[in-house]
């Protein structure tokens, strides 16, 4: 294979003023921790809700969760995105519409569509995350607690809550990883992230295989760093005494 | 210092990549298999394209790439050459040439100095220039209307590139929004996220022949860059290089290329029958009546 390495490439001028290739990818990085961190946060607090749902007495608010989480897991992430962002907008109120996709900056209104899309999309796996830990407890606990007199609300904040999400953390975790890679979908409605300008980067300078291992140490370190960072906070939350923890 | 390093780079590539040793050229490849591996796009209207036979595109650069595959047949007296196809994108284009699984590829792609680097160019087959498409009750004539808007081009582009160095240096304020294909760009420009589509014009025109409404678009402002489109095959392979050049050029001269040129671009072209009523540019006579292989900018 005869090909042309030039591993200084990430030094060299894209020819956009005084940009070199590695600003790109800089910049890019920066997009992919905004929208990741910030679908994260959404989907954490929504998917906490709905697997809460998920295990309450009575038929109406399980059901609801279940049909979210059914919807949101069986329709594939790119088709999902391409909703929010081609086809949604354009069933808002006029103004809205007018507002949404010429007034805000493209950038913006892309962030907002992959934001909400990868959000909705992880609260439900990160519902089914909760649903589980709740239901690996002994059902003890919860009996236990209402015998004492503590309502619905206080048996899940004071006794069940706390337990099911130590015991959730590792499976998380991989949701939070997810969240990053899968945020690689917003390249392809423009919006600039690390995947978006290593493309662009390989286009430019036809230094196509020096442009991905770049994109691909850059993901692995970054995934590797927030998996050490989850394991940390694993072990600083882990109550002494259950669950292997050491007393 | 330098050698260990040489030495150093040539291990890693080598541990890397222990691809099938291509120091043999093209032709004596083709030989000795009895196929030739043509590279072809899926939507680059009119040039290259799948559409209504799944298995074999069509186009303006396919019908070239033919001519170069009974060249091929004349110069290895292989009347029963195999023809294989493969699909390449705007990514897989160059390293699938370069790695031996496209021998030949034509379609859209720009011939310039950083892709001269990976891989070698055939004389021009097509020249374009890069302009507007915006909606003919937009008001937009030229570039300096774009200030402040928002405008679409497709990532990876020429295009893309020129727009964000014009962005940059006459402080022009533009959104400037890369969509993944030709395709998205349109929907970008049509749905109103864009007022104006920036691109290679003959793939404009080819973008508006699709559009629902053709009549609603024009193709405006002055070029700001002309690009020569090649086919590409590897570098240093001097035999096959002739051969492709040789048979590009003998349909130049022969005015052949003349017909290709109204049967895609002055003609109804499938799969919905439109007519892009594109006529050769001045820019495009020149280079058949000059074929070269230089990209635009060392002209």
């Amino acid at each position: 294979m005869n090909y042309n390495w030039d591993w200084n490439i990430f030094f060299k001028s894209t020819g956009i003023g005084s940009e070199i290739y590695l600003d790109w990818f800089v910049s890019g990085l920066g997009w992919t921790i905004a929208v990741a961190l910030m679908a994260w946060i959404i989907a954490l607090l929504l998917g906490s809700v709905l697997g809460v749902m998920r295990t309450l007495p009575g038929k109406v608010l399980p059901a609801i969760a279940t049909a979210y989480v059914e919807l949101f897991r069986n329709v594939p992430l790119l088709v999902q995105l391409f909703m929010w962002y081609f086809v949604v907008p354009d069933y808002l109120p006029e103004p809205l519409q007018i507002w949404f996709k010429q007034d805000l900056n493209p950038a913006t209104s892309a962030y907002i569509s992959v934001v909400v899309c990868l959000a909705l999309f992880t609260a439900a796996r990160v519902c089914e995350q909760v649903r589980t830990g709740i239901q690996a407890l002994p059902r003890g606990q919860s009996a236990a607690a209402l015998a004492v007199g503590f309502s619905i609300g206080q048996t899940y904040r004071h006794v069940l809550l706390p337990q099911a999400f130590r015991i959730i953390i590792p499976p998380l975790t991989s949701e939070f990883l997810n969240i990053f890679k899968n945020s690689s979908v917003a390249s392809l409605i423009g919006l600039m992230e690390l995947l978006a300008q290593t493309k662009q980067t390989a286009e430019f300078s036809a230094n196509i295989f020096e442009a991905f291992t770049l994109a691909t140490v850059i993901y692995f370190v970054l995934n590797m760093s927030l998996m050490t960072l989850m394991s940390l906070v694993e072990k600083k939350v882990r109550i002494p005494g259950m669950m292997g923890g050491a007393k | 210092m330098r050698f260990t390093t040489r030495l150093l780079t040539t291990a890693v590539i080598a541990s890397a990549f222990a691809a099938p040793a291509m120091a043999e050229g093209t032709l004596d490849k083709i030989k000795s298999s009895g196929v030739i591996v043509l590279g072809h796009r899926d939507a680059s209207i009119p040039f290259s394209y799948l559409a209504n036979d799944p298995t074999k595109p069509i186009g303006y650069s396919h019908d070239l790439q033919l001519k170069v595959v009974e060249a091929v047949k004349k110069q290895l007296k292989m009347p029963n050459l195999q023809v294989r196809y493969n699909l390449v994108t705007s990514q897989t284009r160059i390293p699938l040439v370069q790695n031996g699984t496209v021998d030949l590829e034509c379609g859209s792609t720009t011939n310039n100095l950083e892709r001269q680097k990976q891989v070698a160019f055939s004389v021009g087959i097509f020249e374009i220039g890069t302009r507007l498409m915006t909606a003919k009750t937009s008001g937009i004539k030229d570039f300096p209307d774009l200030k402040g808007k928002n405008v679409v081009t497709t990532a990876g582009t020429t295009s893309e590139r020129l727009l964000k160095a014009m962005n940059a240096e006459k402080q022009m304020g533009m959104n400037i929004i890369s969509a993944k294909d030709h395709g998205e760009s349109f929907l970008m420009l049509e749905s109103g996220r864009a007022v104006a589509f920036m691109m290679d014009d003959a793939l404009l025109y080819g973008e508006m022949a699709k559009a629902k409404n053709p009549g609603n678009w024009v193709v405006t402002g002055k070029p700001q860059s002309f690009e020569i489109y090649g086919c590409m095959l590897r570098k240093e392979d001097a035999a096959f290089k002739k051969v492709v050049d040789d048979a590009i050029k003998a349909t130049f001269k022969s005015g052949e290329v003349n017909k290709i040129y109204s049967k895609w671009f002055m003609a109804p072209v499938p799969p919905k029958g439109l007519n892009l009523n594109f006529p050769m540019s001045d820019e495009f006579k020149a280079l058949v009546a000059k074929p070269t292989d230089k990209s635009a900018e060392e002209m």
